[in-house]
């Protein structure tokens, strides 16, 4: 594994592999992009599934019980949207719509009379509606307060809007589409998937900077070669941090999966499944962003730069008058990479002797 | 040595010394029975039951920091006094108080905690000493037990013009109080819980009559121990139609008093300040001003009348919150305008804490029950036992892909991962103990994520000097290169997750914050332990024969790297395989020939 990954991550280094990501960077928009519109399509038309943190109800979980039935008929006498589910091994679910205080005790009483348990082993969640509107408020405004400030350090920290715009598409990108598989799929969406919604920006965020500051040092000498443009040296540092990419997504992805796995098969629901259920699928999703559509959109965004327009028409002029020194791989296509030693770097790296008489 | 390898050395003895400097702390904290080594547990590992209440006023007005903090204190009292230890009552915003009860409270303790407070002002019939009376004569130990404690009004500091409480407080007739409460208490009963509209005013009982106490509230006064807590969070507000008893604040006094005359919603507002003589000179002293309604000016007016009449103690009249008798001042004269002062030797903060408490007690606020969870302790264990479980598998599978990955380079990873893991535990005991932190499941979760975070950091710098030994570079050289890049990213990414954290923390509520703080908590430690840790070790690895030559087990092998010639430095290489540009033009030449 070391030997293939290692040595596929020093052909990506040199560039004698290249993926063309940066110039097919048109079929990813329309792949990202199609993704984006049918998840905001399936949003409109389905919508999320919000949990009872949001919109207000109950639930009971009895322990250490498989059988629904039960619980299923005290429900159904107190109210008719009563659901009652076997929840992971050995528990049982109950959930039904707002109650009072009182009314919920005695329904907690019929379950310990009727399962045979311990009145204080059963575990009761009410949460009024108001509470919940405001819960999903707030964690609208988080978000919200979130991009801002992130778009601020962003644009700081590259001192280039078009870099703190490339990710945060990326951020839009991985939300929308996570947000879209939950709508799809009818998961319950409660307090722990927000948590889990939330990390996701993190993490994409911290996934596009690793990136981005190849690419940063890719190109700060840009105009001072006319060996490549802007997109190739760009295209060379998303190759360049695949290996991280993989490894980093690996790596984060492991512990999540362990509590996805506990938190779905052992425990059946919970803040342990909400939370690893929606890193899950937005770490996956941000690693491809990362790769994508970062680079790509901040990619997009500066060739319309005149800057970087008139380097890259020289730089392309070069080449088809032959001045130029690039090497070229089987393919005919111009390879970028790092500079082998021993590789003839051409007539202008030689020492030159000043004071010409 | 090397200037870089005494800084790594330095760095590594400081991480050293901030780990047996915490950890010293905690052990002479566990000592002395401080805290425990266990860190401290919230109510959904720990099991217990939470309440979200949300504070609203029925007029509508804007609920303040002080209101809600009353209103946390008044919770607080009643919980107390419940007997629940170990609550923990907590604001959110600007206007939700949540409150965690460990354990499975009963539906009682719940119920005054949703109990919203209530302020009641009732005329004073007697006022006792606070020991409960256990004779049964009633003649006889009423007398007694003021003998025995006398100086219980003078130190009630409300009481303006204590003196004269004090004077009468050995409650002078109790034989014609036991007598008058013989033979009339069923028909006072009887007026005072028909008490309508209707009601002809002659037939009405004053409520400064001392027929109010019955024989059943004596005895209930007879039982009653002021000078247990418990009681001082009191919460029987009693029969607004009849007569009371109730200790003050200070469990100083037990107070028998006439029926509800005034209540909160009389009361306009309440300030404290500096006392004003007559002449409008500064006293010294401090006073609490307390303006009514029009409604309730009218009331205190009468009341005001009726009382300056009256004999000590019944010219005093009691002002009860949530139960609990605040101040019991004297009425010296008949006030019409509205606008009472309440004076006596306050300090200006009992005086400001008496306002505050009046204006509390006059506000409309209703706790309303926003969430209301119960966590047995045996699902709260097992979701502890199952989280950590999950922890410890994922830590397993990163620790077996980074030694896959990286080889003996795994290895520092893994000594990194114990490192933080070492040092998160040490900050979360040490944080309980501090300030009571408690960690959750949504934490334990955070926890969890923060192993992938961690390694990810490594990850990056490792992956930077294989790049950098892929360029040519030596070993030494690498490190020192690509920690300067490394470095960069992993302070810009670490501070982007640093920057979630504090907004999820801000914005957040309930279980998001505690996935919040231990997000932002990791990343810290994170930063802490790449910096002291895993670059110091890696330079003095780099050192030695095993990385330093690149074994093939040690991750940064250039053979493995595609890089076969290795400048050692001062014209040294490590043997070549490869040949070099004039070797390769020699062969070249060789092979065209």
């Amino acid at each position: 594994m070391l030997g293939n990954l290692g040595q596929w991550g020093n052909k990506l280094h040199s560039g004698e592999i290249t993926y063309p990501i940066v110039r097919q960077r048109k079929r990813w928009f329309i792949v990202s992009g199609a993704l984006m519109a049918l998840s905001v399509l399936i949003l409109l038309v389905k919508g999320i599934n919000p949990g009872i943190d949001f919109v207000g109800g109950t639930q009971f979980v009895i322990q250490d019980q498989t059988d629904p039935a039960i619980a299923q008929e005290i429900g159904s006498e107190h109210s008719a949207d009563a659901v009652a589910i076997p929840l992971g091994t050995d528990r049982v679910q109950l959930s039904m719509g707002e109650t009072s205080i009182e009314e919920a005790r005695g329904i907690v009483d019929e379950l310990s009379e009727g399962y045979g348990v311990d009145p204080g082993d059963i575990a009761s969640t009410q949460i009024g509606p108001t509470w919940g509107a405001e819960v999903g408020k707030k964690a609208i405004q988080g978000l919200i307060v979130f991009l801002l400030l992130v778009s601020v350090v962003m644009t700081l920290y590259f001192r280039a809007w078009r870099m703190a715009a490339g990710a945060l598409v990326a951020l839009f990108h991985d939300l929308l589409f996570t947000v879209g598989i939950y709508a799809l799929s009818g998961f319950e969406v409660t307090p722990g998937s927000v948590i889990g919604f939330l990390t996701i920006l993190g993490y994409s965020l911290y996934d596009t900077v690793v990136v981005f500051d190849k690419v940063r040092e890719n190109t700060s000498n840009l105009f001072s070669q006319h060996r490549f443009t802007y997109a190739e040296l760009a295209n060379l540092a998303v190759n360049q941090t695949l290996v991280r990419s993989i490894n980093t997504s690996v790596v984060a992805l492991l512990p999540v999966s362990a509590i996805l796995f506990i938190g779905s098969f052992l425990l059946g629901a919970g803040t342990l499944k909400d939370i690893s259920l929606a890193l899950f699928i937005g770490m996956a999703v941000g690693t491809y962003s990362s790769i994508f559509v970062a680079t790509p959109v901040e990619v997009a965004l500066r060739s319309s730069e005149p800057r970087i327009k008139e380097h890259t028409a020289q730089v392309l002029a070069a080449r088809e008058a032959g001045t130029t020194d690039v090497s070229y791989s089987e393919d005919g296509e111009v390879r970028v990479g790092a500079l082998q030693p021993g590789h003839h770097q051409g007539t202008q790296s030689q020492p030159r002797r000043k004071g010409r008489r | 040595m090397s200037t870089a390898a005494k800084a790594a050395r330095r760095a590594l003895m400081w991480l050293g010394i901030i780990l047996v400097v915490g950890y010293g702390a905690l052990a002479a904290g566990v000592l002395t029975n401080q805290t425990t080594l266990a860190p401290g547990l919230a109510l959904d590992l720990a099991g217990g039951r939470q309440l979200t209440l949300q504070a609203t006023t029925t007029d509508g007005s804007e609920v303040t920091e002080s209101d809600l903090a009353q209103a946390v204190e008044i919770i607080r009292k009643r919980v107390d006094a419940s007997g629940v230890s170990e609550a923990e009552i907590s604001t959110q915003g600007s206007n939700v108080i949540v409150v965690s009860l460990p354990g499975n409270p009963s539906d009682e303790t719940i119920d005054l905690v949703r109990q919203s407070a209530q302020l009641q002002f009732r005329p004073v019939l007697e006022i006792d000493s606070p020991y409960p009376v256990t004779a049964t004569d009633p003649s006889a130990t009423p007398s007694a037990s003021a003998s025995t404690e006398p100086t219980a009004q003078e130190t009630t500091d409300e009481a303006a013009a204590a003196d004269e409480a004090t004077e009468a407080s050995p409650t002078p007739e109790p034989t014609a109080t036991a007598s008058a409460s013989g033979d009339e208490p069923a028909s006072d009963e009887a007026a005072g819980d028909s008490t309508d509209d209707t009601t002809d005013s002659t037939d009405e009982v004053s409520p400064s009559s001392l027929t109010w106490i019955t024989d059943d509230l004596r005895a209930y006064g007879d039982a009653l121990d002021c000078t247990d807590p418990a009681n001082l969070g009191g919460v029987d507000l009693g029969d607004p139609e009849a007569g009371h008893v109730a200790c003050s604040a200070d469990g100083l006094a037990k107070i028998y008093m006439g029926p509800v005359e005034l209540t909160g919603s009389d009361v306009e507002t309440a300030t404290s300040g500096p006392e004003l003589g007559p002449t409008g000179n500064l006293t010294g002293g401090y006073q609490v001003v307390m303006d009514f309604t029009d409604e309730g000016a009218v009331v205190f007016d009468e009341i005001s009348q009726r009382l300056i009449t009256l004999p000590s103690p019944q010219n005093q009249f009691a002002i009860m919150l949530d139960g609990v008798i605040i101040s019991y001042p004297v009425m010296n004269q008949r006030i019409s305008g509205g606008t009472a002062q309440i004076t006596g030797d306050f300090t200006s903060e009992e005086a400001a804490t008496l306002a505050n408490q009046l204006k509390f007690g006059a506000l409309p606020l209703q706790l309303e029950v926003q969430s209301n969870d119960l966590v047995p302790a045996t699902l709260g264990q097992d979701q502890l036992e199952k989280g950590l479980w999950a922890g410890l598998v994922g830590l397993i599978l990163v620790v077996i892909y980074s030694i896959f990955q990286y080889r003996a380079l795994g290895l520092v990873t893994v000594g990194s991962l114990f490192l933080a893991g070492l040092m998160t535990f040490l900050a979360i005991d040490l944080l309980y103990w501090a300030i009571g932190y408690r960690l959750s499941l949504a934490g334990v979760a955070g926890l969890i994520v923060a192993i992938g975070v961690t390694a990810d950091s490594f990850i990056v710098y490792f992956e930077r000097v294989r790049d950098e030994l892929r360029e040519g570079r030596s070993l030494q050289s690498s490190i020192d290169h690509a920690w300067k890049r490394a470095r960069r990213t992993i302070l810009a990414s670490d501070a982007i997750n640093l920057l979630a954290a504090v907004v999820l923390y801000l914005l957040a509520v309930g279980s998001v914050r505690g996935f919040a703080f231990t997000l932002g908590l990791t990343t810290v430690i994170d930063v802490i332990i790449v910096f002291l840790f895993t670059h110091p070790t890696l330079v003095l690895l780099s050192r030695t024969k095993f990385f330093g030559e690149g074994h093939p087990w040690s991750g940064l092998d250039p053979r493995q790297l595609g890089r076969d010639t290795i400048y050692k430095g001062r014209g040294r290489f490590v043997a070549s395989t490869a040949p070099t540009l004039a070797e390769r033009k020699a062969a070249a030449a060789k092979g065209e020939s």
